[in-house]
């Protein structure tokens, strides 16, 4: 991506308004800790950092505990499924922000082993039969790329039919 | 007044270009561990934190509240400040005004930036008024380059005068282990890089650094209890302005001339070059360091060039300025003018290392931003 600079001036009345779009291109460090992180993601791997501190593993990992201000390095695999805590539904499209058209749902998701919530997509799903405290797992993407996205989604997981 | 404060400890990032191993967050809270390590304190010590840098540069507008993780702010009184090139003297005003007040005891400035991750110049050329100017000075290097033409042809100053100023800064950076570029150079070498904006060229201009500072002020009572030999603030002055390039007074320099009339009438300096014993200013271009001596009244008009020449300014001369190799070695915009209040206040701690000034008891430190915007500070071993 370039830097684009576009002017325009519009006149009304006698009145000039200099109307200008500016794009700056940004090239943004993910850091040793969100690199391997995402490393994991590309394996198919949900990684966290446990605080040996507070006891509590942080997913998506941080490098210093907001609670304790410990130094992080005790890396951990978590699970790929787990609750809902919450969720929305979105009900208008925003092409240049929102990964997938509306209607979408996404929500807070606490893996299995973690401490704190993942917010992420929820897809595969019956959108008016979502419902907190239900158990989902993670659809990863066919080719990951290394970003939050190499987890496409989260589905419901199918509770075993007894019947 | 208010509250005697002074500095008690001091933490930088070892700067660089790219720091990709690092995000923002965590680039900040190296320089925050390194200040509480300097001062022997713990994230429980300080009552309130400012922090600062340039919103363009990362495209992150609430640095304050983001930034909490590596600044240590979690449930603290947190507040952003952001004035361009001088952010980081507005930072160091803001703390002591923070312990001034008498409203908090320990209170951390942290300046930050990394200029990596966009188009500085860009980002930069936002500050000029979007209408009238930007179109015409894109980033930073125009208007000095054009102020250094003026000088050099009202008081029949050249390019190499502007060139020992580099050369002086640049080896200066060689005893400063945490400056960005560290390079020996030659005031051929300045001569002969290539030209960016006439007269100025590649290194006689500051580099994009990736870097954060934090300084820790206490105040009287528990600042002697920190530190062996606090910095005391004597005083601090803000001057900005915004008026069109076109516009400015380049002769009289009005800002750069305010700011440094305060802070000496408050510290009760007559003679700057007598009774300075060290300077960190924010020379952004070498030539800014032939010109801006004069308007801050340590020599009279057209004589700085015979004063560069004699090696006044050298680290072993009467008044030797940027021991730390200056902006011309390091530049993490945010960070940079609180580099120069953090290297000061270290001269008068002591603890400069290998870039230490003996026996300094006054320094100053300036910070310089955008439309010609200045700030100053005057620390002193002894108290106000």
């Amino acid at each position: 991506m370039e830097n684009e600079t576009t002017f325009e001036i519009q006149e009304k009345d006698g009145l000039l308004v200099h109307q200008g779009v500016i794009r700056v291109p940004y090239t943004w460090a993910a850091g040793e800790v969100a690199s391997r992180f995402y490393a994991g993601l590309r394996e198919k791997k949900v990684l966290g950092l446990r605080c040996p501190a507070c006891k509590v593993v942080l997913v998506p990992p941080k490098k210093v505990c907001h609670r304790c201000f410990s130094d992080l390095t005790d890396w951990v695999e978590v699970g790929d499924e787990g609750v809902l805590q919450t969720f929305t539904v979105v009900h208008y499209s925003e092409p240049d922000l929102h990964p997938v058209e509306a209607p979408f749902a996404y929500g807070i998701i606490k893996l299995d082993g973690a401490d704190t919530g993942m917010t992420h997509l929820i897809g595969e799903a019956d959108i008016k039969g979502l419902k907190a405290g239900m158990r989902l797992k993670a659809v990863f993407r066919h080719q990951p790329q290394g970003n939050y996205l190499d987890i496409a989604y989260f589905k419901p997981i199918e509770e075993a039919n007894h019947g | 007044m208010g509250t005697r404060t002074a500095i008690v400890g001091v933490g930088q990032t070892y700067h660089t270009s790219k720091r990709k191993d690092v995000n923002g967050q965590e680039l900040i809270n190296e320089a925050v561990r390194r200040a509480l390590e300097d001062a022997d304190l713990t994230l429980k010590d300080i009552d309130a934190i400012v922090i600062g840098n340039m919103d363009h540069f990362e495209a992150i507008n609430c640095v304050d509240c983001w930034s909490v993780d590596g600044s240590g702010a979690f449930m603290k009184p947190i507040m952003k400040v952001t004035t361009g090139g001088s952010t980081g003297g507005t930072l160091g005003s803001c703390a002591y005004y923070h312990v001034a007040s008498g409203l908090f005891d320990v209170v951390m400035a942290i300046g930050w930036e990394k200029n990596s991750e966009s188009d500085t110049q860009a980002a930069i050329s936002t500050c000029a008024d979007p209408i009238l100017e930007r179109d015409f000075f894109g980033g930073a290097i125009g208007p000095n380059a054009a102020e250094y033409a003026m000088y050099m042809k009202q008081y029949g100053a050249s390019e190499e005068d502007a060139a020992m100023v580099a050369v002086r800064d640049h080896n200066n950076a060689l005893n400063n282990p945490y400056a960005h570029l560290r390079k020996h150079i030659t005031v051929e070498d300045v001569m002969n890089s290539p030209v960016l904006c006439w007269p100025i060229k590649l290194l006689d201009s500051c580099p994009r650094s990736d870097g954060a500072c934090a300084v820790i002020y206490a105040a009287e009572g528990r600042a002697e209890k920190i530190a062996s030999r606090p910095a005391w603030v004597h005083a601090s002055a803000v001057s900005h302005d915004y008026v069109y390039f076109g516009d400015y007074d380049w002769e009289a320099m009005p800002t750069l001339e305010a700011t440094a009339s305060r802070v000496y009438k408050r510290a009760g300096i007559v003679n700057p070059l007598k009774e300075i014993d060290v300077m960190e200013l924010y020379l952004p271009f070498s030539t800014c360091g032939v010109i801006w001596m004069e308007h801050m009244w340590v020599c009279g008009r057209g004589e700085s060039p015979r004063l560069i020449r004699e090696g006044v300014f050298d680290m072993d001369g009467e008044l030797p300025v940027n021991p730390s190799g200056g902006v011309l070695s390091t530049n993490p915009i945010g960070a940079t003018a609180l580099i120069r209040i953090g290297e000061a206040a270290l001269q008068i701690m002591n603890k400069a290392g290998s870039r230490q000034v003996p026996n300094v008891n006054t320094a100053m430190a300036t910070a310089f931003g955008s439309c010609y915007w200045f700030e100053a500070t005057i620390l002193r071993s002894g108290k106000p």
